[in-house]
């Protein structure tokens, strides 16, 4: 019966390469965990109520930067209802979420770095009656003159925020040089100097982060958190909480949004754990939305440079971008957010040379970190700015300009990141098509504008946060006698699918419906490690673990039906819940028959799978930030309308494609694709995490301008513009079916985008974000006078660098390490610990 | 945001009890319409009254009537009433246009006519939760002995933040004040006074009742406001404007009103006064608008620039009398709004 001819025909053998055999994968459908979001039934952590559930409240510092000399908490402990009090002392054990970077404490021991450092904790039977005895701590605070821009850090060595760092308030420096630039920069026709500002903006997740803590009755801790990284959140509490990580059950509930702002483990998380273990008794938070912009790890504020080469045909000859990053009061990822501010220059146009400077300062702010996109959509948007600029001094077009540039798939760029599929090409083509951009470019009536711009992003970053040679991602399926399959798995569902790609890789592997998938996920008891939701990275990975395990189990099944069924099992085909002869359909048998049948022959049938990316060819110090299994590459173009007479722009419709390898669930993708356009535009045009000083001679205050949701200006739905969406598939090896990223990558390019159209529109290049109507007003006024018709800064301070670390590119030889690095005996020494989300 | 803090609540049923609880209770107590702004306002501690006394069971304050003669509005309306009804459009219209661009939907449901004319002013150093303004050491309208937009401002200068206000003003609408010792109407131009604190001249012991226009046969009016977004914000910079004119296009009475940009919505007399006697012409409009800019001080304590948004106000005061001149305005209205989800 088995015929090697028919065999290779068998469209069981090769389903990636056959999309019409595909059943679940790259259908538009109803996600697994749809029904219960939209009937309200989703438990988040805040939904959590247990049996004599006390409430927490935290009271943060009114002070930017203060030492703390006493607290009094006798008559906050007398007030009625008050269970507990925890001040530093109970929790001194710094912990953060890079390795070289733990320098936060639960609660501040004797130093407050920002308004909002949480400095005593009351446990209490109501919230209200904690808010109370909060007021009835008495801190004595001796005030310390504060920092509130990196220029200030710059200039303000003494008092420290931090006793770490480079030197004085400056966290991080980096300084990379592939290739020698001013070379590249000797062979140019045309040198382009531009100054940008990208201002920090938070990620505002509609669901405030919320924790719950129980002490077991064995006697061991298990929380319930609002986090992207519940293996990261459990690795803190064990140490913080020097307790053994088996004893540790963290529970990452769906998250009602994330954005990277729920990445760190957080104070209010370790508060409540530790409360919960001295009381005995279930103890909870939810912050307030003001607190949510104090926790925030948002976009960093960045100040950069970009100085750029060009041959007059538009190939860039050498690029160097220097970056001054306003990280707040705390690490958090601001070390990787450094790096990446200058690692993805080169994912999107071919730069054969790179000189990369960047400078992260403390400043007396609530602390920067990983927002969609982490670190690159500042630089991005210089760079695309830029590229306008230079294609209009070359009298190209912006669009056929990118087209000549765009680097080659499977290339290992000068920064010795190694690409996967580069589809941006099709990408620049599709929506330079849909968008009618050569009859609008330059063309439509002044105050109308077209812009466009480009960007790439990681599927996945190929480091953990924490130096191990273990799997990313992990995930074990059991298969049970009446026909589900229970996926186990670390990785967390923070609204953007991940439930629903695990399920349907596993029902498209098996034949099954993804809704006879149970899922069991972000619970670090029962599944195996994934490492978060962070960095675009489930999909590709927790995919492939899922893949695995998937294709384990179909092999068992296959081996146990090809027996009954006296069948070469190679010809048996998985599908519609049965498994089946692919030459005579109606032979075969249920998938629920097919597991009794596997697991008379095999016992329990259970399997496993996991994904370790790829070895980057980065070598250097400083490469574990950048390299990614593959990177998703996007194109968009944006419309806008300018009212000379205020300012006013409004975005009537944006398109948009994205370059994603293959389409899990394209309603899903098509989600991923509007919300980063919703995002990109809100801080292209309102966002700003800004901050007030008042008259100092009145008053120390340093504070957050307006936290709440109505002040912090972020658009409403009623503010979207009509989106076209393509989506350009073309599977990448790397990805499962082919899969890359889309969580992040399509915001790139909206920022930069509004800003080109803008000046199509009105003739003004505003070089920072957000574009706010006086900003286009004072621009005009500029143009109107005769002089350089632009907002901006208008210049880079002086920073004193490091020597930078020189690494020559693939093209002259490099083999991936610095040749100048004497910090480092051998390359790749294990010591290097600053690996990157 | 905190939770509520405890207090006591009444629900009374006629006028005359609500006056009674009033006078007994004095500024201890306050009424409660549809609370959309003072409740979040009293989880910020911004207000924090020992009893909130709930207008809602009171029919005569949800009475409409319409007649030749005029309107008579009660308090407890709400905004959704307002904005939906189609007998306020024509010369109502400015106060249909200011009802239906309060907030969200949701909010408008709730919010009355009355609470929005009451409605607190608003600063960026104010609306903030308790434990920010503790930071900065609390300001002069609660707590604290500075206003810190204005250091050496011996008044508070937060901002009159209501958009039925200006829009009424123009139409010139009165209010009736009802009180234990008795009633009293006052022009709307005359409640409000130039103080962010006591920017109202309502006793702690009056409510304010009932909403009365005359009626506005031959008027038209309009209403225009600056916000970020499309919906949900308040206004930053508002002009509203009503005008009479006559069948040979002459305008026989106006009143401009700019609204948000004081402690108080500034009934620009110079500007209403520039047009009348004049056809709306180009001239005349850019005459008026200028005027009505001159009055608008504000100040930075709101969202947007403060010199964007004093630079704007001739803008915004052109777009009102172009529109009351007949132009078709519904480009500058959507390019505002960013959505055409709604007339207005």
């Amino acid at each position: 019966m088995s015929d090697p001819e028919e065999k290779s025909k068998s469209p069981v053998t090769d389903s990636l390469s056959n999309r019409e055999g595909l059943r679940v994968i790259g259908v538009p459908r109803r996600r697994v965990d749809g029904r219960a979001k939209v009937t309200g039934q989703t438990r988040f952590a805040d939904d959590i109520f247990l049996p004599r559930i006390a409430h927490c409240k935290l009271l943060r510092s009114p002070h930017p930067h203060a030492r703390i000399r006493k607290i009094d908490a006798l008559r906050a402990l007398a007030h009625p209802g008050v269970y507990l009090m925890l001040t530093g002392k109970d929790l001194p054990i710094q912990y953060g979420i890079l390795p070289v970077s733990q320098d936060e404490q639960a609660l501040c021991v004797d130093h407050v770095r920002h308004v909002g450092d949480p400095v005593a904790a009351v446990v209490a039977r109501e919230e209200l009656t904690a808010c109370e005895a909060l007021d009835l701590i008495d801190v004595d605070y001796e005030i310390l003159p504060t920092i509130s821009n990196p220029k200030e850090a710059l200039a303000t060595p003494e008092p420290r925020i931090h006793e770490y760092g480079e030197e004085g308030n400056i966290h991080k420096q980096v300084a990379l040089e592939f290739g020698n630039v001013e070379q590249g920069f000797a062979e140019a026709d045309e040198i382009f100097e531009d100054t940008f500002f990208y201002q920090g903006n938070t990620h505002l997740p509609i669901e405030q982060h919320a924790s719950v803590a129980i002490k077991d009755p064995d006697g061991k801790l298990t929380i319930w958190s609002s986090t992207q990284t519940p293996h990261y959140l459990h690795r803190a509490l064990a140490k913080v909480l020097e307790m053994p990580p088996a004893h540790i059950r963290v529970i990452a509930t769906p998250n009602g949004g994330g954005f990277g702002g729920k990445s760190d483990p957080f104070n209010h998380e370790i508060v409540v754990a530790k409360a919960a273990l001295l009381l005995d008794r279930p103890v909870k938070i939810c912050l307030t939305r003001e607190e949510v912009f104090y926790c925030h790890r948002g976009r960093h504020p960045v100040l950069m440079k970009f100085k750029t080469g060009v041959k007059k045909n538009g190939t860039i000859t050498g690029v160097h971008l220097q970056t001054l990053i306003d990280g707040g009061a705390y690490g958090s990822y601001g070390v990787a957010s450094t790096y990446y501010a200058g690692a993805l220059q080169t994912t999107t146009y071919h730069i054969p040379r790179y000189r990369y400077e960047g400078c992260r300062t403390f400043t007396n702010k609530p602390p920067c970190g990983p927002k969609r996109g982490h670190g690159t959509p500042q630089p991005r948007f210089g760079q695309e700015v830029q590229l306008d600029k230079i294609a209009e001094k070359l009298q190209l077009d912006p669009g056929d300009l990118r087209l000549r540039i765009v680097e080659a798939p499977n290339t290992v760029t000068a920064n010795f990141l190694r690409l996967g599929t580069v589809n941006l090409t099709e990408c620049i083509r599709r929506v330079v098509k849909a968008s009618d951009w050569k009859n609008k470019f330059r063309k439509l009536p002044e105050g109308r504008g077209v812009g466009i711009a480009c960007s790439a992003y990681l599927t996945g970053a190929g480091l953990p946060i924490y130096w191990n040679k273990m799997p990313h991602s992990g995930v074990q399926l059991k298969f049970d006698r009446g026909g589900g399959v229970s996926i186990f798995c670390g990785a967390t569902e923070i609204g953007q699918g991940s439930d629903d790609v695990l399920a349907s890789i596993v029902a498209e592997v098996l034949g099954i419906d993804p809704f006879d998938v149970r899922l069991f996920t972000g619970d670090t008891d029962l599944g195996p490690v994934d490492l978060g939701s962070y960095s675009s990275r489930v999909t590709l990975m927790a995919g492939n673990a899922a893949l695995q395990a998937a294709e384990r189990g179909k092999a068992l099944l296959a081996e146990a039906v090809a027996l009954k069924l006296d069948l070469p099992k190679e010809r048996l085909r998985f599908a519609d819940k049965r498994i089946f002869d692919s030459a005579a359909p109606e032979k075969g048998v249920s998938f629920a028959e097919a597991i009794s049948l596997a697991e008379a022959r095999f016992g329990t049938i259970g399997t496993v799978g996991s994904y370790t990316p790829p070895k980057s060819p980065a070598l250097y110090k400083g490469g574990g930030v950048g390299p990614s299994p593959t990177y998703s590459y996007s194109a968009a173009v944006v419309e806008v309308e300018v009212h000379s007479a205020t300012g006013w722009v409004h975005v009537p419709k944006v398109w948009i494609a994205h370059d994603i390898g293959r389409a899990l669930n394209p309603t899903l993708v098509r989600g991923q694709v509007e919300g980063s356009v919703y995002m990109g535009l809100g801080e292209a045009l309102m966002e700003e995490q800004e901050f007030r000083r008042l008259p100092k001679r009145l008053s120390h205050a340093l504070v957050h301008k307006f936290p709440s949701l109505l002040e912090y200006k972020s658009p409403t739905s009623l503010d979207m513009p009509e989106v076209v969406t393509e989506l350009v598939e073309d599977p990448d090896p790397r990805g499962p079916f082919g899969a890359k990223e889309v969580g992040q990558g399509p915001l790139l390019p909206i920022m930069p985008a509004v800003a080109n159209a803008v000046y199509d529109a009105v003739g003004v290049r505003i070089d920072e974000v957000p574009i706010t109507p006086d900003k286009i007003m004072k621009a005009l006024a500029e143009k109107k006078a005769g002089r350089n018709p632009r907002y901006g800064p208008d210049h880079f301070p002086h920073v004193h660098w490091p020597e930078a670390l020189r690494v020559p590119p693939p093209w002259e030889g490099g083999d991936g390490n610095a040749i100048n690095d004497v910090h480092r005996e051998k390359p790749r020494a294990m010591k290097e610990k600053v690996l990157a989300p | 945001m905190m939770r509520l803090p405890l207090f006591e609540f009444r629900a009374p049923q006629t006028l005359a009890e609500a006056a009674r609880i009033l006078d007994g209770e004095g500024s201890q107590a306050m009424p409660l319409a549809g609370g959309t702004d003072l409740l979040p306002n009293m989880k910020r501690r911004q207000q924090v009254p020992k009893t909130l006394m709930s207008l809602n069971r009171i029919p005569e304050l949800h009475q409409i009537d319409l007649s030749d003669a005029g309107t008579r509005l009660g308090a407890c309306t709400t905004l959704s009433e307002i904005a939906a009804d189609p007998c306020f459009r024509n010369g109502l219209t400015a106060l249909a246009q200011a009802a239906s661009c309060v907030a969200t939907p949701q909010i408008r449901n709730m919010a009355t006519l009355g609470g929005n004319l009451c409605l607190d002013t608003r600063c960026n150093y104010y609306d903030q939760n308790y434990e920010w303004r503790k930071s900065i050491g609390f300001c002069l309208k609660k707590d604290g002995d500075t206003c810190w937009v204005a250091p050496g401002s011996p008044k508070c200068m937060a901002v009159s933040s209501t958009d039925t206000a200006p829009a009424l003003m123009a139409l010139g609408a009165r209010v009736r004040l009802a009180s234990r010792s008795g009633e009293r109407e006052v022009p709307l131009t005359e409640l409000y006074q130039n103080d962010g604190i006591h920017y109202i001249k309502r006793q702690p012991n009056e409510l304010l009742t009932q909403v009365i226009l005359d009626s506005s046969h031959g008027w038209k009016s309009t209403y225009w406001k600056l916000r970020r977004r499309g919906s949900f914000d308040f206004p930053v910079l508002s002009v509203a404007a009503a005008a009479r004119i006559s069948a040979n296009g002459v305008v026989e009475d106006a009143r401009i009103v700019v609204g948000s940009v004081a402690c108080l919505p500034l009934l620009a007399a110079e500007a209403s006064k520039s047009l009348r006697g004049r056809p709306l012409s180009q001239d005349s409009i850019a005459e008026a608008a200028t005027l009505a800019a001159r009055i608008a001080k504000p100040l930075d304590n709101t969202d947007f620039d403060m010199t964007w948004r004093k630079r704007v106000t001739a803008e915004f005061a052109t777009y009102a009398l172009r529109e009351l001149r007949g132009e078709d305005m519904r480009g500058e209205r959507l390019l505002l709004r960013r959505h055409s989800s709604s007339l207005y």
